[in-house]
C-alpha cells in the first residue's frame, strides 16, 4: 500500500488535514496509509509528503529544526526521490526562501521569496484575511483541476509569499490586490488556502493530490 | 473577493446541545455533532460552539465533540468556553478547532491574548466580547454576561484586537435572546476602531437583520443560532438576503439551488 506522512512537529491542526486526507482518499478510491509523523525513516520512505503548519513562522521553523532529521529526509523525499509534496498555510509559506512575521526567519528555500505581512490597496480592509474567497489558477495545474468555475476556498493568514518569479505561481486570491494563494514548482505544491477546511472544494483538491503523479 | 460569513451557532453543555432545536430530519438534535453535519450540508461557511460546561472536570466532553465534528465536517470551526490559558487553546486546536473564542480570563488579565496569539498565532485567537449598554456606550461584561468588568468596550475591543486577538465576537447581551435584531450601532462604534474581523452576534430574528450587520453594521460574519436551529431560516436564505443587500457571499451546490 502507497504511504502518506503528515509531518508532526507540533504544529496545530494535524488531526483534521489527516482526516480530510483519509476522507478525500475514501470517496476518491484512493488506497493509501495516512501516518502523522515525525520520524525521518517513515519520512523519507514515504510516497507522499504533506507539510500542514498553523500559527507563527518562526515558532513553525524552529520546530520543524528541532525534530531531528526531519527537514532532511522531507528533502530526500521530494528532491532525492521526487515524491509529490503538499504544503498548507505555514507549511506553504515555510517553502520560500525568508518569513518576516515579527522577525527575519530562513524558510527551506524552495520557492524564491519572502512571506510579508499582507498588504491590501483598500486600507479599511480587515487582517487577518479571514473566510472564503476565491482561488483564481493562474497556471493550470493537476491540483487545480476540476475544482469548478469560481472555487471558494477557506482562508485563515495575515502573511502571504510573495515570489520571485511567476513562474512558480499557480494560483492567487484578490483582497485588495491579488496575492499567492497557491505556488507549484515540479513535484511541489504549497497551498495558503486550508484544503482540508474548504469542504467540496478541499476535498477534490486533495484526491487530485492524492492521484498525482508529477 | 472575501465573502461574507455565515454562522450557525450551538450551545454545548456536557457534550449535548442546550438550546432548544427543531430541526427536520435530524434523528437526536441534542447530538453536537449530527447538527454540525446537517449545517455543513446546508453550506454554512463556519460553525461555532460555544461551551457552556459548568466544571472544569466536564470538560473533555468538549474535547471530544469538536474531535468527531472535525472528523466528520471539513469546515472552519469556532470553540469557546472555558478558555483560560493557552494551553487550553492548543487543546482545542489539536482536537480539530481552527480558532478559539476566550472571554472571561482575557477579561480580567488582556495580556494573556497576547501570550495565546503567540502560541497559537493571532489568526487562531477570538476575543468573545459580550458586551451591555451602559449610558450612552457599553460595558464589558464576563462569566456569560452576568458580571460586570467595569471596562469600556469600545476602549476594551481596540485594546484586544493589539494585544493580539485576530478576531471580536461581539455578543449584545441586551438583543441576545430578543430578536430584535443586532445591535447596529454597537457594531458600528466597534468597526470604527478595530482593524481584525467584527462577528455581529446576538438579537437575529430574521434573515434581514443579518444583511443589515453586514451593510448597516459593518460586521465581517453572521452568527445567529435560534432561527437556524428552529428551522426558521436555512443558511441558504440568510445568503439570499445578504445578497440582496449587496454582500458578497459563497454559494455552494447545496444553498445555489
Amino acid at each position: 500500500m502507497s504511504t502518506l506522512a503528515i509531518i508532526d512537529y507540533g504544529s496545530g491542526n494535524v488531526r483534521s488535514v489527516q482526516r480530510a486526507i483519509e476522507s478525500a482518499a475514501a470517496h476518491g478510491g484512493h488506497t493509501i496509509n495516512v501516518t502523522l509523523t515525525s520520524d525521518p525513516e517513515t519520512i523519507a520512505r514515504a510516497d507522499r509528503i504533506v507539510l500542514p503548519g498553523v500559527g507563527h513562522y518562526a515558532d513553525c521553523a524552529e520546530g520543524l529544526a528541532a525534530r531531528t532529521g526531519v527537514i532532511e529526509a522531507i528533502s530526500e523525499a521530494a528532491f532525492a526521490r521526487g515524491r509529490p509534496f503538499l504544503g498548507v498555510c505555514v507549511g506553504m509559506q515555510l517553502m520560500a526562501d525568508v518569513g518576516r512575521e515579527d522577525i527575519e526567519t530562513p524558510g527551506l528555500g524552495w520557492i524564491g521569496g519572502a512571506v510579508e505581512l499582507l498588504a491590501p490597496n483598500d486600507p479599511a480592509l480587515p487582517i487577518p484575511h479571514m473566510g472564503w474567497n476565491v482561488l483564481r489558477t493562474t497556471k493550470p495545474h493537476p491540483l487545480l483541476e476540476d475544482l469548478g468555475a469560481e472555487p471558494h476556498v477557506y482562508f485563515v493568514h495575515s502573511y502571504a509569499l510573495t515570489a520571485e518569479s511567476e513562474e512558480d505561481v499557480a494560483a492567487v486570491t484578490d483582497y485588495g490586490g491579488p496575492f499567492v494563494a497557491a505556488v507549484a514548482r515540479n513535484n511541489l505544491f504549497g497551498a495558503q488556502f486550508h484544503p482540508e477546511k474548504s469542504q467540496q472544494t478541499g476535498q477534490r483538491l486533495l484526491s487530485n493530490f492524492l492521484s498525482w503523479r508529477p | 473577493m472575501l465573502k461574507v460569513r455565515v454562522i450557525p451557532c450551538l450551545d454545548v453543555k456536557d457534550g449535548r446541545t442546550v438550546k432548544g432545536v427543531n430541526f427536520v430530519d435530524l434523528r437526536d438534535a441534542g447530538d453536537p455533532v449530527a447538527l454540525a453535519r446537517a449545517y455543513d450540508a446546508q453550506g454554512a461557511d463556519e460553525l461555532c460552539f460555544l461551551d457552556i460546561t459548568a466544571s472544569v472536570e466536564e470538560r473533555g466532553a468538549m474535547i471530544n465533540v469538536i474531535e468527531r465534528t472535525a472528523d466528520a465536517c471539513f469546515m472552519p470551526l469556532t470553540v469557546g468556553g472555558g478558555v483560560r490559558k493557552p494551553d487550553d487553546m492548543v487543546a482545542m486546536l489539536k482536537a480539530g478547532a481552527d480558532k478559539v473564542a476566550i472571554n472571561t480570563a482575557a477579561v480580567l488579565e488582556p495580556e494573556i491574548l497576547t501570550a495565546c496569539a503567540r502560541k497559537v498565532g493571532a489568526q487562531a485567537v477570538v476575543m468573545a466580547l459580550d458586551v451591555r449598554r451602559e449610558g450612552d456606550g457599553w460595558g464589558v461584561y464576563t462569566h456569560g454576561g452576568r458580571k460586570s468588568a467595569g471596562k469600556d468596550a469600545v476602549a476594551f475591543a481596540k485594546r484586544a484586537a493589539e494585544l493580539g486577538a485576530g478576531e471580536i465576537l461581539l455578543t449584545s447581551m441586551d438583543r441576545d435572546g430578543t430578536r430584535d435584531g443586532y445591535d447596529l450601532d454597537l457594531l458600528r462604534a466597534i468597526r470604527d476602531v478595530v482593524h481584525v474581523p467584527i462577528v455581529a452576534s446576538g438579537g437575529a430574528g430574521n434573515v434581514q437583520h443579518m444583511a443589515d450587520a453586514v451593510s448597516l453594521g459593518g460586521a465581517d460574519a453572521v452568527l445567529a443560532a435560534s432561527i437556524f436551529h428552529f428551522g426558521e431560516a436555512s443558511v441558504a436564505d440568510a445568503k439570499r438576503a445578504l445578497a440582496a443587500a449587496g454582500a458578497p457571499v459563497r454559494w455552494t451546490e447545496e444553498t445555489a439551488a
